[in-house]
């Protein structure tokens, strides 16, 4: 399925959006906002900063302009909501709780405004109380999206789980920045942004093993995803399903290209069906043991 | 965000293995580069659009985003695609690299082309700097309909302005002005412009490559509220399909002032919508 930031109704040229396992549409805020200040984008080694700012014209726009052409394929309508305070997330989640939705994603890695713009996905605490108050107010499927710039994501997604997630969405981006050094301007209108693309890969795969680790719910991976390998690996480190985002932007129609390939890794390497891979990386609890061990006799 | 004032982009976007058949060097500055296709690429690309390039990774420069870039030419063999380009940063720099015989992969066509009416009788083509080549489709969309061409071309230095590979061969009457003598000038060249208007008398004008000169026409066309007036713009993009909303600038358009997308609501907007500058607070 598409990551949020990166998707939107414009793909349905380059590909059957019918193929996808869910559409997931971009953030909506209940607040209209503008977004961000030019250049939001800037390039970087093997991979992209950026800093787009969710614009928005607020829920009834978004249910009357943007919905709409979503929901007429046989993929899930999955609808990503950010919202700058406990209440507006609440509401928000609960006013798009709608028949033609079937999961609410709660982009908990925006700014928290309560918490001096800190996102409520840093920590635990407030991961809890946002989560708490939208299970609240919401029976549709609840899908919580992290941020990979907390310390301790496994305590996070646990907080989260306890209060209600139904999954979780590993990760979103990293924070970063880019300077050019001719002009001495950052690359950034809003000077620091998102880093996503294949650079961030590693960091996401890790962040995914270790809520894998944490909770019992299914977890949605993301980071620098292009290739069929790559969910494959995200797979086998605990990702039941993953999300592509970036790798759009330099191939259009990649996650169909990407279904195709996985389906014939499945062939190749005698998979059956893909939920097999979910946690399955081999690991040799003995192996730091037989080390310790093989350590010993040296020198 | 509203879809586009005027719907001129194609139903379908597709990725294109494409041959390198010819890439040279026209100038210290500037390249040309013709790919071919197995795709009808020459029925699909019309005047002002343009396509994503996937610039090679070299030992050098690693290109991470697709370039956006204006179609220059257009066949005449089926799957044919020309491009000319001024080298400026990383992916120009390792497109430059790419030799005949190889291959790049190409996303498009994308983007709003320029409106026009093959019943015109003349048109007025503005070009300063590598503009000249978005709008080189024009010149020869113009020639096959028999309509007459104004052009004026700005550049730094006679030897900077490529006026044969804007024109093509196409007759025209052409000005051309320079900063090197200082002819280039606003008053001088809006002086021209007026002159152009109303001895000649085009009925569309279009514009790429300088937002003076563009500011310059808007401001012109206010008095010929009968002329068509269409800008090519550039922006940084990402997607260039009108996801991403990397590209916006704001726009008078539908009443209000709105952010387009440059990639998706244009690259061609009228002259006549475009705000000057965009402040934010």
């Amino acid at each position: 399925m598409p990551a949020s930031g990166c998707f939107a109704i414009e793909y349905r040229e380059a590909m059957d959006l019918n193929g996808l396992g869910a559409l997931v549409i971009k953030s909506v805020s209940p607040k209209p906002r503008v977004g961000n200040p030019t250049p939001r984008v800037a390039e970087v080694r093997g991979g992209m900063l950026n800093s787009i700012g969710i614009p928005s014209k607020g829920l009834d726009h978004y249910r009357r302009e943007i919905l709409p052409a979503y929901t007429q394929y046989d993929a899930p309508v999955v609808v990503s909501v950010s919202a700058d305070t406990v209440d507006e997330f609440a509401s928000a989640c609960e006013a798009l709780s709608l028949p033609e939705v079937s999961a609410i994603e709660a982009n908990i890695s925006c700014p928290n405004l309560e918490a001096d713009g800190m996102a409520f996905a840093m920590s635990p605490q407030t991961t809890c109380k946002v989560v708490s108050a939208i299970r609240r107010r919401t029976r549709h499927s609840l899908w919580v999206k992290l941020t990979p710039n907390a310390g301790d994501v496994a305590s996070v997604a646990k907080a989260a789980e306890d209060a209600g997630a139904d999954a979780i969405v590993m990760g979103n981006t990293v924070l970063g920045m880019a300077i050019d050094v001719r002009t001495r301007e950052p690359k950034l209108g809003n000077v620091m942004g998102g880093l996503s693309g294949p650079a961030i890969k590693p960091l996401a795969l890790r962040l995914v093993y270790q809520c894998y680790r944490a909770v019992r719910v299914p977890i949605i991976g993301c980071g620098g995803i292009q290739s069929a390998e790559d969910v494959v690996e995200f797979m086998l480190a605990g990702a039941s399903a993953v999300q592509v985002g970036t790798a759009s932007f330099r191939d259009p129609a990649v996650m169909q290209k990407i279904i195709e390939d996985l389906g014939g890794y499945c062939g190749q390497m005698g998979v059956g069906q893909l939920r097999e891979l979910t946690g399955q990386m081999k690991l040799d609890r003995q192996l730091a043991d037989s080390w310790l061990h093989i350590a010993q006799q040296s020198g | 965000m509203s879809d586009a004032c005027i719907e001129r982009h194609g139903a379908s976007v597709s990725s294109w293995r494409c041959r390198i058949v010819e890439h040279r060097r026209v100038n210290e500055r500037y390249r040309y580069l013709r790919v071919e296709a197995d795709a009808p690429l020459l029925q699909m690309t019309r005047p002002g659009q343009f396509y994503q390039l996937k610039c090679p990774v070299t030992v050098d420069h690693e290109p991470f985003l697709l370039r956006p870039m204006s179609v220059y030419g257009i066949g005449p063999e089926n799957g044919a695609i020309e491009f000319l380009y001024n080298v400026v940063g990383i992916g120009t720099q390792s497109l430059s690299t790419l030799q005949a015989g190889e291959t790049m992969d190409i996303v498009g066509p994308l983007g709003n082309a320029f409106t026009f009416n093959d019943d015109f009788r003349r048109v007025l083509l503005v070009a300063r700097g590598v503009g000249f080549a978005t709008m080189a489709p024009l010149v020869q969309r113009a020639v096959s309909c028999g309509i007459g061409l104004s052009v004026v071309m700005s550049a730094r230095s006679p030897e900077h302005l490529l006026k044969e590979s804007f024109l093509r061969g196409a007759d025209a009457s052409v000005h051309c002005v320079y900063d090197s003598d200082g002819t280039s000038a606003p008053e001088a060249v809006e002086t021209w412009v007026r002159r152009l208007m109303d001895n000649e008398r085009p009925q569309a004008v279009y514009t790429c490559g300088s937002h003076r000169l563009l500011m310059l026409l808007q401001r012109i066309l206010g008095d010929y509220p009968g002329v068509v007036g269409e800008v090519a713009l550039e922006q940084r993009m990402a997607c260039g399909m009108g996801v991403c909303l990397s590209c916006v600038r704001m726009f008078d358009c539908e009443g209000g002032r709105q952010f387009l997308r440059v990639c998706r609501d244009g690259p061609v907007f009228p002259i006549r919508d475009v705000v000057d500058e965009v402040v934010f607070v």
